[in-house]
């Protein structure tokens, strides 16, 4: 164990500048991407920046866990005058897990890209591709409210782009991500409204310090600060697609090119909802008393209703992609409701959740982005004994759906159960009840996708599917691998959310004691 | 009925948000949509201004006064720039000035100075003999910056009434104090002395300069997402043949069916 890290902790030169390397080396390496001679080597550029990026990534969060907060000065100026990259515990795991997404998803881009993407805008899509992933890291490490506003619109910017690269496929992209953009502005905007209502009355835009002077100042009984948070949660819950104000990520996932699906899913609105965190449990505090009401009235309904609405719209979804989107809306409503319960246990199984979501739904899209590599196929029907023709493909998709329908032996239950605990521990039944349904609705979507795919006929005529190659399956299966390992054994990112939710709360858990 | 005259910058603010917001989502037409972004956005401008200006504040800019006249062209000069909108208020500018050689004595007093076209004219107000003095700044010629007529337009505020003071006192605290400039940009600009400035920051009120700053980030983000957005207009005209949204959904939505049928 000490000898893997040895290995993975980085040379102290690179430790030490970590957190902006994170977000340079892709922002760097994605602008000199654009010069690559042709799309494959872009793809090696762009493939080496997200592995760095992990490797910088999980040695950050190696010294997180051994020292605490790291705390990393821009430019030298100290906070919070300067702004300061922040890492603890928290957003540790956030770093992980989008750098492990991209990683994964840059590796399984090279086909789908090569199929989907005009040969001169390959290298140029790899660009938007490392500048979005710059944006996503720099959302989860900053420490100041502003920055943050300016990575999430560099993140979005180069999302819209991305989006409306599926044009080549389908012209729906464009009105998709034109909508996207539209409401993500939105979004955006409402955010940084809120933001200068909490420098109003805090006048600091350093995050931790505006939980210090809001807690020394009792400042939560300004209105100035209450309708911040309003701002800032709608704002951010326009990104993270929260229910009601998610109408712009069916259409978006549903026609990007697939490698967009999969990076999105697993990695943009994950980032959105650590930013969400991050200001409902570290800026503000749950405790405070305009927040009880409101997390109670209104972010624990539109978590149940994202959690039944959605599933059950993506029930009677024809496109296969569709059906994923929608699902993606409900499992955010889980994590929502993890959220709303204000406490560390809720936090814990919502970060939890994060990690398996963007796991199972990263596989997913995956495999459904594969089994079109050959043939258009987004349509559940178009499934119809696929399995058969392509069956490591399809065996990936089993798991990770078996994951997302929250099956015993995979992450996906396991955090369906620990956010069962946190909302029971609050006395909620009816979220117990929405869990529960919520999950046998899964059962139906899930089920009709895998149902077509290995007990269906094959129809005659139909588009023919086949196994993917090795770089598709490669991250495929490893994702897929992860949801029965952290079934088994969740004591890593169980034990990496319990840690964050204790750095933010500042109180020790006696919820699961890690390792089951 | 005052308190509501009193803040309307606010107001103003409302009104270009809920104006923006209100287009974005009624036209039909994407070239409107973004116009009404556009609004929305500026009126986010509008509202961190406002948080950063403070009543009677000035840009953070050190105002130094200069040595104590013992050289010749020592001479100090400052502008009062930027000043119009102040001047609608009918405030009091008084920035700081000429300060002169000191052979003669002078007393401080207030010269308002015209400055248009580049051309300072000192036009003494509530002189009593000292409208010599002031052309004296003249006289020193080019060692006084920016007073002499057209010795040095660059630093001349454009067409701002500047009040300018002058005043030969061996200490130089004729500098703007806090009855002094709005939103006046007090732009010291110093001569050849070495000697060594004294800051006098501590008497002038400043307007926090950092949601402006904050805001033109905001500005560069603006006009990222607007050009994007345009591009898409764009591309979304060749792939469809309109920009109005209902057509364009119209299109999506048969061609939705036509695939639902091939399936």
């Amino acid at each position: 164990m000490t000898m893997l890290a040895d290995l993975v902790i980085a040379p102290t030169v690179l430790a030490m500048h970590a957190p902006v390397l994170l977000v340079i080396a892709p922002l760097l390496v994605g602008a000199a991407t654009v010069l690559a001679p042709s799309g494959r080597f872009a793809w090696y550029m762009a493939v080496a920046t997200s592995a760095f990026c992990l490797w910088m990534g999980i040695s950050l969060a190696m010294e997180v866990s051994q020292n605490g907060v790291v705390s990393y000065h821009m430019g030298g100026w100290a906070p919070p005058r300067g702004i300061e990259f922040r890492i603890d515990a928290l957003n540790s795991l956030a770093v992980v897990i989008i750098s492990f997404m991209g990683l994964m998803s840059a590796i399984y881009a090279q086909p789908a890209v090569e199929r989907e993407i005009r040969i001169e805008k390959r290298p140029m899509f790899y660009t938007a591709y490392q500048t979005c992933l710059a944006g996503l890291l720099g959302i989860v490490l900053t420490g100041d409210a502003f920055n943050l506003f300016v990575f999430l619109e560099i993140s979005s910017i180069a999302t819209y782009v991305l989006v409306a690269l599926g044009a080549g496929r389908d012209r729906r992209a464009l009105t998709a991500s034109f909508n996207y953009l539209i409401l993500g502005t939105i979004g955006a905007t409402f955010f940084v409204i809120g933001v200068g209502f909490l420098y109003a009355a805090t006048g600091t835009l350093n995050m931790a310090d505006m939980a210090r002077i809001m807690e020394a100042d009792s400042l939560h009984h300004s209105r100035v600060v209450q309708a911040g948070f309003g701002f800032i949660v709608v704002g951010l819950g326009l990104k993270a697609a929260m229910f009601p104000l998610h109408q712009w990520l069916p259409p978006a996932y549903a026609h990007a090119p697939s490698f967009v699906t999969v990076f999105l899913s697993s990695t943009a609105t994950k980032a959105a909802f650590y930013a969400l965190a991050r200001f409902m449990f570290s800026v503000f505090d749950p405790t405070f008393s305009f927040l009880e009401p409101v997390f109670l009235y209104v972010l624990a309904p539109l978590a149940a209703i994202a959690m039944l609405a959605c599933s059950f719209q993506a029930v009677f979804q024809t496109d296969v992609r569709r059906i994923l989107a929608y699902s993606s809306v409900a499992q955010v409503g889980y994590m929502l409701l993890g959220l709303a319960t204000g406490t560390a246990a809720g936090l814990t199984a919502g970060m939890f959740h994060m990690a398996n979501h963007a796991l199972m739904k990263g596989a997913l899209f995956m495999a459904v982005g594969a089994a079109a590599l050959n043939a258009s196929v987004w349509k559940v029907s178009h499934f119809n004994g696929a399995a058969a023709r392509a069956p490591l493909t399809f065996t990936g998709l089993a798991v990770a759906g078996f994951s997302l329908m929250g099956v015993p032996l995979t992450a996906g239950f396991l955090s369906k159960w620990k956010l069962l605990e946190a909302t029971l521990a609050e006395g909620w039944w009816w979220a117990a009840v929405v869990i529960g349904i919520s999950s046998f609705l899964a059962l139906f979507y899930v089920g009709r996708i895998m149902q077509a795919a290995f007990f269906a006929k094959a129809e005659e005529g139909a588009p023919e599917i086949k196994e993917a190659p090795f770089v598709v399956l490669l991250p495929l299966w490893l994702l897929a691998g992860l949801n029965i390992v952290f079934g088994l054994n969740p004591s890593l990112p169980l034990g990496m959310a319990e840690a964050g939710a204790r750095a933010v709360l500042g109180v020790d858990l006696n919820i699961s004691g890690g390792a089951q | 009925m005052e308190f509501v005259l009193e803040r309307y910058n606010y107001w103003i603010i409302i009104v270009l948000m809920m104006g923006g917001l209100y287009i974005v989502f009624e036209a039909e037409n994407m070239i409107k949509k973004l116009v009404g972004l556009g609004i929305f956005q500026t009126s986010v401008l509008f509202f961190y201004v406002t948080l950063g200006k403070t009543a009677g504040g000035t840009a953070p800019i050190l105002v130094e006064t200069g040595g104590h006249g013992d050289d010749h062209g020592d001479g100090h000069a400052a502008e009062a720039g930027h000043g119009a909108a102040a001047v609608a208020h009918g405030e009091t500018h008084a920035a700081p000035v000429l300060h002169e050689e000191s052979d003669v004595a002078h007393q401080l007093e207030t010269v308002e100075a015209e400055i248009s076209e580049g051309v300072t004219e000192l036009a003494p107000n509530n002189v009593d003999g000292h409208a010599s003095e002031a052309h004296g700044a003249q006289a020193h010629g080019a060692q006084a910056h920016g007073a002499e007529p057209g010795a040095d337009p660059g630093h001349v505020a454009n067409g701002a009434d500047a009040h300018g003071a002058v005043s030969d006192l061996p200490s130089p605290e004729f500098i703007a104090t806090p009855h002094a400039p709005s939103q006046a940009v007090a732009d010291a600009v110093y001569g050849q002395s070495g000697e060594p400035l004294h800051m006098v920051a501590g008497d002038i009120i400043y307007s926090n300069p950092l949601p402006h700053v904050l805001m033109l980030t905001a500005i560069v983000v603006g006009v990222a997402t607007l050009s994007v957005g345009l591009a898409l207009v764009v591309r979304i005209r060749e792939a469809y043949g309109t920009i109005e949204m209902d057509e364009v959904r119209a299109a999506d939505i048969a061609e939705g069916e036509a695939e639902g049928d091939a399936a």
